[in-house]
């Protein structure tokens, strides 16, 4: 077993986002603020990782007929918890990402490593993995925000970076690029670069 | 995957077992929380009243000056149907959002009427009244109304003439970041101020135009600029004002106000 390699993997070699095309949604809803970005990133690293660890725990005795209902009750009452310590210590930004946060139950790339490595794999190496996988998620949303809210607003995290037209600056905004639509070209452009340069990441016609 | 462990017995008492940590791991959350959730969300609304009323400026207020800022305000109840104050419900522990859900404490409105697109309101509001140097300096109301996604939940402050804009702030609302949400924006927020609500026989006359205010328009006193790209939330926050500054909203209270020289 490698841990460089589990944690590591799932940034570029393989990619949920890029490569599983997992978690599109929440990628698109999220992603025309950095501080949400952030956020939003963090919570789902922590949900990954907790709940693959939680599952590769009690892996043995998860019956296999019922074992999708177990997954999504741990991962389920994961969010829950998360939402309820963002909404207790990070309330502003709780408001900003509103239902987006209750939604990392229905991202696929949560579940997708439970039942996919977790069952399999032991405790240390799954949560690492989860790790892995959470991070890989963060770098495409944070490669995505970084365009819409330079694009779409001139600023980074809140700072302003172009000056507005309408604040007297020079800076006329993209409307498009804070629209969820933006998020699928930027993610689109995610990829090719990604593939341009890993050109086994790219599927036989 | 081995095969003993496939028993109904087996599968039952995982699932009960799973069930209880987990509710056990919500709950306590949960509870646990709540106390700072709580506080966040009284002080999230006191923030926005106090921008309402100008008396804050900055968002990176600490909750110190939110406090002390907020004793300048008086929290009271009035009765919509009567239009009058009401001592019935206690200002501190009356919930108005929840109050407008609950069919005991709110009453239907007439599709006709409901033109802010909310079916049905609370039979009792707060208004808070900005006190300086003994006197009302300025009357906040809260309003809401659906925008294009979501509804809109915000404060409107008038002077003592209930009728001179000198505030508006949303604090809770779904509308689109960048576009609808601009509703938020501190210069657009900056162009209600001093305008005016009613026409002089206390008609609704508020408009928000699409696009720019027209030099020497009509009633330019009554209109301010649209935001692009959010006509219909704009629309929206109109509807909101005209609703609730209505005969169903707070109409008949600032009447009953004006005629009693309070105002």
């Amino acid at each position: 077993m490698n841990f460089k390699k589990t944690i590591l993997d799932p940034l570029f070699n393989n990619n949920p986002i890029a490569l599983q095309i997992l978690g599109v949604c929440s990628a698109l809803a999220v992603t025309s603020k950095m501080e949400t970005v952030l956020v939003m990133s963090l919570a789902v690293i922590c949900v990954i990782a907790l709940s693959s660890l939680s599952v590769s725990i009690i892996r043995d005795y998860i019956p296999s007929s019922i074992r999708i209902i177990v997954q999504m009750t741990i991962i389920a009452s994961l969010v829950i918890i998360t939402d309820q310590v963002l909404k207790a210590y990070l309330f502003e930004t709780s408001k900003a990402l509103s239902v987006y946060v209750g939604l990392i139950i229905t991202n696929c790339i949560v579940m997708g490593r439970a039942e996919g490595y977790a069952m399999q794999n032991g405790p240390l190496m799954s949560f690492l993995d989860g790790i892995g996988n959470g991070i890989g998620y963060a770098i495409v949303l944070i490669f995505v925000g970084v365009f819409r809210e330079l694009f779409g607003s001139g600023s980074l995290l809140g700072f302003q970076i172009l000056p507005l037209a309408s604040e007297g600056g020079w800076y006329q905004p993209n409307g498009l690029m804070l629209l969820a639509p933006s998020a699928f070209f930027l993610i689109g452009f995610f990829i090719w670069i990604l593939r341009t340069f890993n050109k086994d990441q790219v599927e036989e016609e | 995957m081995s095969a003993k462990k496939e028993t109904a017995g087996q599968t039952i008492l995982v699932t009960l077992i799973l069930c209880v940590v987990c509710s056990v791991l919500v709950s306590f959350s949960a509870v646990y929380l709540k106390p700072v959730q709580e506080k966040n969300k009284k002080l999230d609304i006191k923030k926005n009243l106090l921008f309402a009323a100008k008396l804050i400026d900055s968002s990176s207020v600490t909750e110190k000056q939110i406090e002390k800022a907020y004793q300048q305000i008086e929290t009271k109840v009035i009765d919509l149907e009567k239009g009058m104050y009401s001592d019935k419900i206690d200002p501190s522990d009356f919930d108005q959002v929840k109050a407008a859900q609950d069919p005991a404490k709110s009453k239907s409105i007439d599709p006709a009427d409901d033109v802010a697109g909310i079916k049905k309101r609370e039979k009792f509001s707060k208004v808070y009244l900005v006190k300086k140097e003994g006197k009302t300096d300025q009357i906040i109301f809260p309003i809401y109304g659906k925008g294009l996604w979501s509804t809109m939940y915000g404060f409107l402050s008038l002077a003592p003439d209930f009728n001179t804009i000198q505030g508006i702030t949303f604090y809770s609302h779904g509308e689109t970041p960048g576009l609808g949400g601009e509703i938020e924006n501190p210069r657009w927020k900056k162009l209600w101020i001093g305008k005016k609500v009613f026409d002089d026989d206390f008609n609704v006359l508020f408009d928000i135009l699409k696009g720019e205010v027209p030099q020497g328009v009509k009633n330019i006193d009554n209109k301010i600029d649209g935001i692009s790209g959010a006509t219909l939330t704009c629309n929206g926050v109109e509807n909101s004002i005209i609703y609730w500054f209505g005969k169903d909203g707070f109409l008949k209270f600032i009447k009953n106000e004006i005629k009693s020289g309070r105002g």
